[in-house]
């Protein structure tokens, strides 16, 4: 299956190489590098590249290229899910994934490397297997492995992979036992110039911090299941209870984890929060142009928008924006050619808005396309779908736990089309 | 043996015999030095025959040659018993155990106190070796190729050695010396080293000395580092090999499974008979985790030696044959990498696979999905190809002109070869086995790994019937959410579904609209689908989406843009104006590679009906003199040469300025330029004559070949000469001829024969490896190859074991904490586990857990044997649905039964609990989910009283029931005001699954198998009774209802003359006792049937359980469902009996049909699961109908389901007894509900 992993800067250096099988020559990577050089951005180099004899599978995740080299056939989405998975457990384990923090805990990142494939076969993903296996450096640990010369490698061969609930370790104990649910949903978008919605959804995730002891039994039930059109679960959720009862009944994993991701069917409408009213145009002959934008709240229940954000691609003849915002602060970046507002919280009262000129390159014609406009805001205590949990119930255990569930609604991609 | 490299380059190297190879090594450590100059006397003391070869070999070679070893061996250790390979080990471990354990205070205790050299001379000289048969081959082997670049290795080393790079030195004292801490810095910087992919290879023998450290990172680093160089350094590996082999009679499993998987890692081909020994030792341990680890290990090995397939092939077979769910995915990806074309192995492993599939890990299932995907199109027939479903399929479908088309196929091969086909028409039945994939692997769409849903979307592409394949859409397209990679893959393969099945993603047009930050591969992937998903009465939209693409910044998108667009108009005729317009329109554009694409798509789109579009093909002669780009040039003047008598003034001007730029241009405009110009003269000789000369001149002195050649021909063809032949005369023909409109395809047509989801697929091209997708067979391979011994147990055992793996932390938890009241009746089964994995390590909860199912099984084997002998005779009753359950008197399902019985037991406290909160509370909101708990504990407390009078008096419960009016419990078990709907709901899952496997149409005998307790555990003293009804005609008596009876003995004395006795029958009421039982072991169970007429009532049939000592009062109450037996009757018939059945005798109801129980398939399943009746066919597809005749009376019972718009229905029931259809109509409703 997976033979071996490069993982590449932005810079192309390939500062980390990993071989599962006998060792394949990082002269592979040319063939990515190559490809790299063809697509002009990084997100556009294609995920498979053949080669005469290999095949280089990468994905490309926090200004890093991961790249997976396979020999033979393999499900290409395999390779892929594997990857984001690596990344995954990587955040999990340094809080950020980056080169500088891998290659600081270069030691930590092979361990692990090892543990997730075998003959590229994967073994264990589960990320509280290997830090059962392998403990996550944090500061402390590293001053006391110091002083002491004890290590990070677990001295206890993990239970987990042989349980029938791998994704919990055996032998919690928490002084306080609290479980958090956050029901987050994002709106996806498509809003055209007029200010109709072209196409609108709404994503949902419940993630779940649970600190419990021993072995809790939850169920989480809906005031409105029915919403739920499309979910996936975390391997945790028992699939026959939701299919009859529509309860999520699980033994949860321990610490942070995404219980369920949900999408709310599209024959529903979907309210949108926010509107933008736009005032963009380049003028033929003239250099200038108006730009001016205000955003607004729509369909809020009452509750207040945040941490607006509005980024655009400018198209490359404009040279430079002179605006002024009602609120907030703006940047425009003249060699990205982005702009971006960070607008706060708004005011129905007295509402956001960015006025100015644009300055156009002299002697170009005017851009034929306007800007999208790229949103992002936040609705605390709101899931905009509707969705409500009844209740939380657990079993299994005596203690009585500290229950606490959370509504967000955020910008997922939202775009408004100018 | 191939040497790698590295070793051709540093044979030169010294090779001088005696000499203590090893010994002026600075870095290795004093004993380990010594250790080597004692080696190298020993070679020359056996020097008679002695190449220069790796010391341990040397002094094996000494040692076979008679000579007996002044040196303390170790204990005989247990894996060296007498074959050949096992000799070879042996000798291996010997001497490596010998050299390093002595530095290891792991090493077994004390050894090296106790010489015991007789033993080790026995054992070394031992006569068995020399006369064993796989021993000299072995041997020889050794000679004959391992030495050669063991010999050639050694130099290397050498080299390595005597000039180590200094950087290195360090390293080698950190290696050597004592502290663990300095070890592990020296370890880290090494994998450090390796990590960034510089050589490290020089420090192979100080790293392998810590082979066996304390330290558990350090021990960690060096087998990664070990891992990786061993290939290159296999002398120095093989010294690692004891320990491992050392670790894999560890008491641990886990340390055996990392032993195994470590040596299993080391690319040394000199082991490989080791690994064989140790694959297949491990393969049949008990650890499932280890046997997984073997798993894991037979690709290395097959990669390592191909020669060992066919034993590889048998360990494959083994594990294949696993039941656990760790191993079933990795022998899979085992099965696919050795022998993927053995399918046959399969077989008998496919319907336990199938139903381990959910709770198999994520990556396992991914292979295991699309192995089965194979196996399917090999076995099972086509669910698409035949007549009746076929059209009763594509009437469901969305694309009606599918289903038109369809049918008219259909019409024509019938009318074609009726005789032919008249074998082949009758109903097309699903496989079993085929409906028992597809739904087994329906509930991973859910999966949140995107490969699992791949997998299972392809698996229903390639296998269901097309009216199911609609389920995965929805699927794939949340996958359009995650990362871009993954999106990428998906679209791809929604590109090539969406060409075969339009209608499955129609409904999700609008999320596969482009937003402008999407990187331009998934833009372009979005644009195919949006295309292929275009038709008649989505066009508008999807055109008006495509004009806001057109202006968007990414030109490569906007030029894809343009080529849809051309696509939607040649593929939807409506809108081919509307199209053409607009891409006229985009001929102003400012953008040139705008232009020039649009000249290009508007050529192909003018093709299909020039005559009327001469003002576009004027306006783009226009275009010549702005625009630049070669392609989209060529492209007008190829339209003007082909439509030139369309516009006759305007071509031979075209032609003119052409001719005068003629030099300038690139070689793909000038042969168009050529071309025009041959047309114009053909067409218009009189105006164009000078100007074509002149061209061909121009071109005749072209630096192009091809465009020289082009003119020289062209010249022969169209100027007649007195030279020119007859084809002179077809000039006109030649060049002038229709040409047929172009077809614009996706290239994503066809690719469908690669196996979607797969890397070909991905590439269009076939990957190494490459297992095609076989077609479906034409005639269906014989399904009994699937049967199992006893296919029900395989079934039941990983149904038993799904709910056993769901429940038991729970319960296991509250087994220990909620103390003697609720665990009164689980703790002997608990401790019945205990006692079965005590004997194994049994180091997690869980592993006992899987231990004791093992147990289980190996208890079923052996009466797997009973039910051979039996088998014959069952075979012809039930054909190939052999899965069927309820036979009597089978003891698999004896085995059945007591899960059954074990799971409403387990069930039990759980759903009082829930039982209980939701009386006696109201829902609380989360918010205040404080209170809630507090009540919820409340209520506990409470239930915690409950159970232990509800359980020890089931019977007197049941008792209760016996007034006829009242109507009768949801579901009428006898103990149902005990077992909460929850329960109900589990028993009612466990029905589907068996439903099923039975054929859709017409199941006569709905095997569901309910079991009920009649006498509990704790009442009936250790003897526990259940009973079911097996829906099968009571022999004896014709008004009889078959009951089931199953009895265990759970006490530890024999219980003697089990019969019924005093039966005391309400009026009428006739019971059939079964024959009295002699004796019932302890453990025992029986199973008996006996026959009760129930006078077509529900109540309850009471009698005494006697045995030698005791009495039981029991009683049986029947579900009406179960007082009924299904009868075949036509449409007509039923209509006509219906019609007598009218007024008082019906009874209509009205219900909603909750959103899974819509399809056919369910409903269907519910109603037969919830009576026993039999379907009549019906001509309305929204209708449902059954039929039955009460066990007694013989009334007939008439039910029909009629489904209306939306989810209601309408169920209505004509019976002439109106008790049981009231109460049948509860209870269908109920079971349509759940």
């Amino acid at each position: 299956m997976i033979h071996s992993l490069f993982l590449i800067n932005a810079s192309g250096d390939i500062f980390l190489e990993k071989h599962w099988k006998s060792v394949v020559s990082r002269s592979v990577c040319d063939y990515f590098f190559e490809a790299q050089e063809r697509a002009s951005e990084a997100e556009n180099v294609p995920p498979v590249i053949p080669t005469p004899h290999h095949y280089l599978l990468s994905v490309y995740r926090h200004k890093i290229f991961f790249v997976a080299v396979i020999q033979s056939e393999v499900p290409p989405l395999f390779v892929i899910e594997f990857l984001h998975r690596v990344v995954d457990t990587f955040q999990d384990y340094f809080g950020v994934c980056s080169e500088v923090i891998i290659k600081d805990n270069v030691v930590v990142v092979y361990e692990v490397l090892e543990e997730m494939l075998d003959n590229g076969f994967p073994l264990a993903t589960e990320s509280n297997i290997l830090k059962e296996l392998i403990k996550p450096p944090t500061i402390l640990r590293t001053v006391v492995n110091t002083i002491t010369g004890s290590t990070n490698v677990g001295d206890q061969l993990p239970t987990g992979q042989l349980s029938v609930v791998p994704w919990r370790r055996t032998g919690v104990k928490y002084t306080n036992n609290e479980a958090y649910f956050d029901v987050i949903e994002e709106i996806d978008a498509i809003i055209d110039k007029s200010g109709s919605t072209i196409t609108a959804e709404i994503q949902g995730v419940i993630d779940a911090c649970v600190k419990l002891t021993g072995m809790p039994d939850l169920t989480l039930s809906f005031m409105n299941p029915r919403l739920l059109d499309d979910v996936s679960f975390h391997p945790c959720v028992r699939f026959k209870r939701w299919e009859s009862e529509r309860i999520l009944s699980f033994i949860p994993p321990d610490g942070n984890f995404r219980l369920l991701s949900y999408h709310v069917s599209a024959q529903n409408l979907v309210a949108i929060p926010v509107y933008v009213k736009h005032n963009i145009s380049f003028r033929d002959s003239s250099s200038l142009g108006r730009f001016e934008i205000t955003v607004g709240p729509k369909q809020t229940m009452g509750k207040s928008v945040e941490g607006v954000m509005v980024t655009s691609q400018m198209p490359k003849s404009v040279l430079n924006m002179t605006l002024t915002p009602s609120q907030g602060t703006h940047v425009f970046d003249p060699v990205t050619k982005l702009l971006s507002w960070d607008v706060g919280k708004i005011n129905p009262q007295k509402l956001p808005s960015l006025k100015g000129n644009v300055s156009l390159q002299a002697g170009t014609s005017k851009p034929d396309e306007n800007p999208t406009i790229n949103l992002q805001f936040k609705i605390q205590q709101l899931a905009i779908s509707g969705l409500k949990v009844n209740r939380l119930d657990m079993y299994g255990e005596k203690y009585k736990p500290f229950k606490g569930i959370k509504y967000m609604t955020k910008a997922g991609k939202f775009q408004v089309r100018t | 043996m191939a040497a790698s490299p590295a070793y051709g380059e540093e044979k030169g190297g010294s090779s001088s015999l005696g000499e203590p190879e090893y010994g002026h090594d600075p870095a290795s450590g004093g004993i380990f030095s010594s250790d080597y100059k004692r080696w190298g006397q020993c070679g020359r003391r056996g020097r008679g025959r002695a190449l220069p070869v790796w010391p341990p070999l040397q002094a094996l070679a000494a040692l076979l040659g008679g000579e007996a070893v002044p040196e303390p061996g170790p204990e005989r250790h247990p894996m060296g018993t007498g074959t050949g390979t096992g000799m070879w080990m042996r000798m291996v471990m010997w001497i490596g155990i010998r050299k390093l354990l002595r530095q290891l205070p792991v090493g077994p205790a004390g050894w090296q106190k106790t010489p015991e050299g007789g033993d080790v001379a026995e054992e070394v000289t031992s006569p068995v070796l020399a006369t064993e048969a796989g021993q000299p081959t072995c041997y020889s082997a050794l000679r004959a190729d391992e030495l050669r670049p063991l010999a050639g290795a050694k130099p290397a080393v050498d080299t390595g050695t005597t000039g180590p790079p200094p950087r290195h030195d360090d390293l080698k004292e950190m290696l050597d010396s004592n502290k663990d801490s300095l070890k592990l810095e020296a370890m880290k910087r090494i994998v450090a080293m390796i990590a960034r992919g510089k050589n490290a290879s020089d420090l192979f023998p100080a790293v392998v000395k810590n082979v066996a450290c304390k330290n558990i990172e350090v021990k960690k680093l060096v087998y990664v580092y070990l891992v990786r160089y061993a290939e290159e350094q296999q002398d120095l590996a093989l010294l690692s090999i004891s320990t491992f082999q050392r670790g894999l009679k560890d008491p641990n499993q886990l340390i055996r499974a990392s032993a195994l998987r470590v040596l299993s890692s080391i690319r040394v081909p000199i082991i490989v008979p080791i690994m064989m020994l140790a694959i297949k030792e491990a393969a049949s341990d008990m650890s499932p985790y280890v046997r997984k680890t073997a798993a894991h290990a037979i690709p290395k090995l097959y990669s390592l030696d191909s020669d060992q397939k066919d034993q590889l092939i048998e360990v494959i077979e083994k594990l294949l044959a696993d039941k656990t769910t760790l191993v079933a995915g990795s022998v899979v990806m085992a099965f696919e990498e050795v022998c993927p074309e053995r399918i046959d192995l399969i077989h008998k492993n496919y319907r336990k696979l199938c139903n381990l599939l959910i709770d198999v890990e994520e990556w396992g299932q991914v292979v295991i999905i699309n192995m089965l995907t194979r196996y399917a199109r090999t076995q099972f027939l086509s669910p698409n190809q035949n007549g009746l479903t076929c059209q009763q399929e594509s009437l469901l479908e969305e694309n009606t002109e599918k289903a038109f088309y369809g049918s008219e196929e259909e019409d024509a091969k019938d009318a074609k070869a009726e005789a032919a086909s008249l074998a082949k028409r009758k109903p097309y039945v699903m496989d079993p086995d085929h409906r028992l994939l597809l739904r087994n692997t329906k509930p991973l769409l859910q999966s949140r790994n995107a490969a699992v849903v791949m997998a299972v979307a392809q698996l229903y592409f390639h296998l269901a019937p097309k009216a199911e394949v609609g389920v995965i859409a929805k699927a794939l397209v949340r996958l359009l959410r995650s990362h871009s990679e993954v999106q990428y893959v998906v679209l791809q393969n929604v590109a090539t579904m969406s060409i075969k099945r339009r209608g499955m993603f129609e409904p999700y047009l609008k999320s596969f609209y482009i937003r402008s930050t999407d990187p331009t591969q998934i833009k372009i992937l979005k644009l195919e689908v949006l295309t292929n998903l275009a038709n008649e009465t989505n066009i508008s939209t999807i055109l008006r989406e495509f004009q806001t693409y057109i202006r968007s910044m990414d030109k490569d998108f906007v030029a894809a843009t343009i080529q849809a667009i051309g696509r939607c108009a040649t593929n939807i005729g409506k809108v081919r104006d509307t199209c053409l317009n607009g891409l006229v329109q985009l001929l102003s554009n400012r953008d040139e590679l705008v232009v020039a694409e649009s000249v290009v798509v508007i050529k192909k789109l003018l093709q299909m009906q020039p005559a009327q579009h001469s003002e576009i093909i004027k306006h783009m002669a226009k275009l010549t003199d702005n625009i630049q780009v070669p392609m989209a040039r060529a492209s007008i003047l190829w339209l003007i040469g082909e439509y030139c008598e369309h516009v006759p003034k305007i071509a031979p001007d075209v032609l003119r300025k052409m001719a005068k730029s003629f030099t300038n241009e690139e070689d793909i405009v000038k042969l168009q330029v050529i071309n025009l110009a041959a047309k114009l003269y053909l067409t218009n000789s009189k105006q164009s004559k000078l100007l074509t000369q002149y061209v061909l001149n121009l071109a005749k002195y072209d630096q192009n070949y091809d465009i020289r050649d082009r003119a020289r021909f062209i010249r022969q063809l169209i100027v007649p000469t007195e030279k020119s032949g007859a084809l002179n005369k077809y000039a006109k023909k030649l060049f002038l001829a229709q040409k047929p409109a172009p077809i614009l395809e996706s290239s994503f047509k066809d690719r469908d024969h690669f196996q979607l989801g797969s890397l070909s697929h991905l590439l269009n091209a076939k990957a190494v490896g490459y297992q095609e997708l076989p077609d479906w067979p034409d005639e269906a391979p014989d399904p009994s190859v699937r049967n199992v011994e006893v296919p029900e147990w395989t079934k039941c055992t990983s149904r038993e074991k799904r709910k056993e793996k769901v429940e038991k932390p729970f319960y296991s938890d509250s087994e220990g904490e909620s103390g003697p009241t609720e665990s009164a009746d689980s703790e002997p089964e608990s401790g019945s586990e205990e006692n079965s994995s005590s004997s194994s390590s049994g180091s997690s909860s869980s592993g006992t857990e899987e231990e004791e199912e093992e147990e289980e099984d190996s208890g079923e084997q052996s009466e797997d044997k009973e039910e051979e002998e039996k088998r014959p005779k069952r075979k012809d009753k039930e054909g190939s649905h052999k899965a069927i359950l309820g036979s009597a008197g089978s003891p698999s399902e004896e085995e059945e039964e007591e899960e059954g019985a074990k799971k409403a037991k387990k069930k039990a406290p759980q759903g009082r609990k829930g039982h209980a909160e939701t009386s006696s509370e109201e829902a609380s909101t989360s918010e205040s989910s404080s209170s809630g708990s507090d009540s919820g504990s409340e209520a506990e407390a409470k239930q915690r009283k409950v159970p232990p009078r509800s359980k020890a008096s089931p019977k007197e419960i049941s008792l209760l029931d016996l007034d006829d009016f009242t109507p009768p419990p949801p579901q009428p078990i006898p103990s149902s005001s005990i077992i909460s709907t929850s329960l109900v709901t589990d028993l009612e899952g466990l029905t589907l699954t068996d439903t099923s496997l039975t054929p859709t149409l017409l199941s006569p005998a709905f095997s569901a198998v309910k079991t009920y307790e009649l006498l509990h555990r704790m009442a009936g003293e250790g003897l526990a009774v259940e009973y079911c009804f097996s829906r099968r005609p009571f022999p004896g008596d014709p008004h009889m209802v078959a009951v089931q009876i199953q009895i265990s003995n759970n006490t530890d004395t024999e219980v003697k003359n089990l019969r019924v006795n005093e039966p005391k029958p309400l009026s009428g009421m006739r019971i059939q006792e079964f024959p009295e039982i002699e004796c019932l072991a302890p453990g025992d169970t029986a199973t008996v049937v006996m026959g009760i007429d129930f006078c077509d009532s529900t109540q309850a049939a009471n009698f005494q359980l006697c045995t030698h000592t005791r009495q039981f009062y029991v009683s049986i109450q029947p579900p009406v469902g179960e007082l009924m037996a299904p009868v075949f009757m036509s449409e007509n018939e039923f209509k006509k009996e219906q019609g007598k059945l009218m007024g008082m005798s019906e009874i209509t109801e009205k219900l909603t049909l909750p959103e899974k129980c819509r399809s056919d398939h369910t409903i269907v399943q519910q109603v037969t699961s919830a009576a026993n009746v039999g379907r009549v066919p019906c001509g309305a597809s929204n209708e449902y109908r059954f039929a039955a005749k009460t066990v007694t009376s013989g009334s007939l019972v008439l039910i029909t389901l009629e489904r209306r718009e939306g989810s209601t229905a309408q169920l209505t029931i004509n019976s002439e007894k109106m008790v049981i259809g009231t109460m049948l109509v509860k209870d269908i409703i109920q079971a349509l509900a759940q």
